[in-house]
């Protein structure tokens, strides 16, 4: 039944000196609804516009039924795409712009009239054949979109956040048809958007992307409870994301205190990231099961359930979603289900860098120049450096610094942030901080010189 | 409001005097004779003049070759230049509309020149080329604005539904740019009739087109007759133009 209908491999793409995709594997099945997923400047549209033909890539290669399509333009391809501001012809009237297709493959003028009732069927806009398309609204465009795109039965539908310009109840409600739609057709649809909703609601499998990379492939609910990073982890719903510490299998320490898990296999005495999602933490008058306990911050009504944020007892700040309500500044009783506390290896335990001993004490590393001991080393030497993440010091004033950076992804850790900095074009340096920086500010960088460790 | 509106009043004065007046005063030469009574001997004589009617057909035979060289040259010239594959700057697109920096009897002037310093017969060719020469950005420069405007993913859908690039030109991207090509028409083909600079310098006043008639008989003094062919040019502009723009988004795409 899961016959691979394409296969992306080892795609990579620049534009410029810009990498957008890296290295790109992937395979999606006949009749799957897949979903690429992740941040504007991600690379998913670009991926999406690759299997549709618009652009090529710079190396590796997508297959469709095992045949290469490199060099195949976008006419001879048997997919269809919905353009994301639809791309509805103007001088052509609502049956003329779905008919385009089948006009020219010569489908004979019964057949067309026959196919064009039938799409217009499915998407509830049968009276609607002679209306100019500029007169219709904007769900009503999207409808005729998707018509022109499934008349022509193509192997793969590719959709390109096609209800991003739709209003909340337009969108709620094309996300159903769409779901119903791809139930009756049959068809393999590779949708694209920002959505993490949306994604979830609509797909049998969620590609998450970041950078150019594919962070995680999974069904949704695998994404949701089991985030393979923090990236993934924030990005997909509310979350917790704490600095823990795996004791030993199945017991992990995080915001001061040991709990059961069912993690195994990270070995002993390792730091990790410690992904609680708002809604598993649950609230106990039995002090058997407390766990820990924390005082009331903040209490809102969000319709379903009451958004409350925390202060544990260890001064770490949780977010918890519960249906009860507690009040403000009241102490409350915590426990935590070992099920719920999903444990993700740490990227990184500390910024390692390429760097260049410029001579007796002084290095290279970012494109800045350092101060650091270099005994052991030679001028010239190519090391490492090593620089734990709150060792490494922000400033406003960007003369002060020795690097320009720019802050790129902000995570909070219950009790700091932990940023990225993206330095030039491709360096990154990850910082904890206690101070508030916002997305993409400018900071300047400084480490002071005992910080720095060299190492061949 | 009645203040804003009083704003409009110099806008309106300009107009009445130099747009309004002169056109009724236009009128009113046509329907009169040397002592100032009604007449419609002026429109008929047009009428029974073979030498103008020859003359007017000439204009417009010269006005629609000059329209179709141009479209047939600056569709193509717009098309690439709206194309930032192949063309990547900006400059390109100033130096197609630099000649109209300059005045066009000068341009004119020194393509007579031109063609006399190479030794080349002034004649209906040489007519041709200065017309060309000269309103050539006026066509260009339409279709350049409205394919450069054009939303991309109308071609790429297009090609997406099976349309090879020819078919995506003819079926989409040319009907799109119409607007653009009505607004070039409109620019190129009315000036045209009308011209008599181009033809006096280009074909040393071997042919003789419509507004050279028309110059030559204010100029003598015939101002009654003068005005009747003024008219009747007037009218017939007018009608092709309500054929143009029966597209409404024809001045989409243009300078006006």
């Amino acid at each position: 039944m899961a016959k691979k209908i394409i296969e992306i491999k080892n795609v990579s793409k620049s534009f410029g000196d810009k990498d957008v995709l890296k290295d790109i594997n992937l395979y999606i099945n006949q009749g799957e609804f897949l979903t690429l997923l992740g941040p504007s400047g991600c690379g998913k549209t670009t991926l999406l516009r690759m299997i549709a033909g618009f652009l090529q890539p710079d190396s590796g290669s997508i297959l469709l039924d095992g045949k290469d399509l490199s060099g195949t333009s976008p006419y001879e391809r048997p997919l269809n795409t919905v353009f994301q501001r639809y791309a509805l012809f103007p001088h052509l009237d609502v049956y003329d712009n779905i008919a385009f297709g089948l006009k020219l493959k010569k489908v004979p003028q019964d057949e067309i009239d026959k196919r064009v009732r039938r799409v217009l069927k499915l998407v509830a806009m049968s009276d609607y054949e002679d209306r100019d398309v500029e007169t219709l609204s904007g769900g009503q465009q999207q409808r005729i979109a998707i018509a022109r795109a499934i008349v022509n039965q193509p192997k793969v539908l590719l959709l390109d956040e096609p209800l991003a310009a739709l209003d909340l109840k337009m969108r709620k409600d094309m996300q159903i048809e769409l779901k119903e739609m791809h139930k009756q057709l049959g068809i393999t649809f590779i949708y694209v958007t920002h959505d993490q909703e949306e994604a979830l609601t609509l797909s049998d499998t969620v590609v998450v992307m970041n950078e150019g990379r594919i962070q995680q492939i999974g069904t949704p609910t695998d994404i949701y409870n089991e985030p393979v990073n923090s990236f993934v982890a924030d990005f997909i719903g509310e979350s917790n994301i704490l600095n823990g510490t795996m004791i030993e299998d199945r017991r992990v320490s995080f915001i001061g205190h040991d709990f059961d898990c069912v993690d195994e296999g990270f070995g002993e005495n390792v730091p990790v990231d410690v992904v609680i999602r708002p809604e598993d933490i649950y609230f106990t008058n039995d002090p058997a099961r407390t766990q820990f306990t924390a005082k009331v911050k903040s209490c809102t009504f969000k319709g379903v359930h009451y958004e409350m944020f925390v202060d544990s007892d260890t001064g770490n700040e949780l977010m918890i979603q519960d249906y009860d309500p507690y009040p403000v500044d009241s102490i409350v009783n915590l426990y935590i289900e070992p099920d719920d506390i999903q444990v993700m290896k740490k990227e990184r335990i500390a910024n390692v860098l390429a760097a260049k001993v410029l001579g007796e004490g002084k290095i290279e590393m970012l494109g800045g120049e350092f101060e650091c001991p270099t005994d052991g080393f030679e001028e010239g030497d190519e090391v490492k450096a090593t620089v734990a993440f709150d060792k490494v010091e922000l400033l406003d004033n960007l003369e002060e610094g020795v690097l320009d950076g720019e802050v790129h992804f902000i995570l909070y850790k219950g009790d700091h942030y932990h940023l990225t900095i993206k330095v030039g074009d491709e360096g990154f340096l990850y910082v904890d901080t206690d101070d508030i920086w916002d997305k993409g500010d400018l900071v300047a960088v400084n480490i002071a010189p005992a910080d720095i460790k060299l190492s061949r | 409001m009645t203040k804003r509106s009083n704003w409009s009043i110099p806008y309106f004065i300009f107009l009445v005097l130099f747009v309004v007046l002169p056109l009724v005063l236009v009128v009113v030469y046509a329907f009169q004779d040397n002592e100032g009574g009604f007449t419609l001997q002026n429109i008929g004589k047009f009428f029974s003049d073979s030498d103008a009617i020859s003359t007017f057909a000439l204009s417009l035979e010269v006005a629609i070759e000059n329209t179709l060289i141009c479209i047939l040259l600056g569709y193509p010239a717009a098309y690439i230049l709206a194309d930032k594959q192949l063309n990547r700057s900006a400059v390109t697109i100033v130096l197609f509309i630099l000649p109209m920096w300059i005045n066009a009897l000068m341009r004119t002037l020194a393509t007579t020149e031109l063609f006399n310093m190479l030794g080349f017969t002034l004649g209906k060719g040489t007519l041709l080329f200065g017309m060309v020469y000269d309103y050539l950005p006026f066509m260009i420069y339409p279709i350049y604005n409205i394919l450069q405007k054009m939303d991309k993913s109308y071609a790429e859908a297009a090609g997406d539904l099976g349309a090879t690039p020819r078919q995506v030109f003819l079926k989409v991207t040319l009907p799109l740019s119409m607007p653009g090509i009505m607004s070039g028409i409109m620019m190129v083909f009315m000036p045209t009739v009308s011209t008599f600079a181009i033809s006096e310098f280009l074909t040393n006043n071997k042919i003789k087109l419509f507004g050279t008639i028309i110059q030559e008989n204010i100029n003598s003094s015939m101002w009654n007759y003068g005005s009747a062919l003024a008219l009747i040019m007037l009218i017939i502009i007018g009608i092709t133009s309500l054929f143009t723009s029966d597209d409404s988004n024809a001045a989409e795409g243009g300078l006006i």
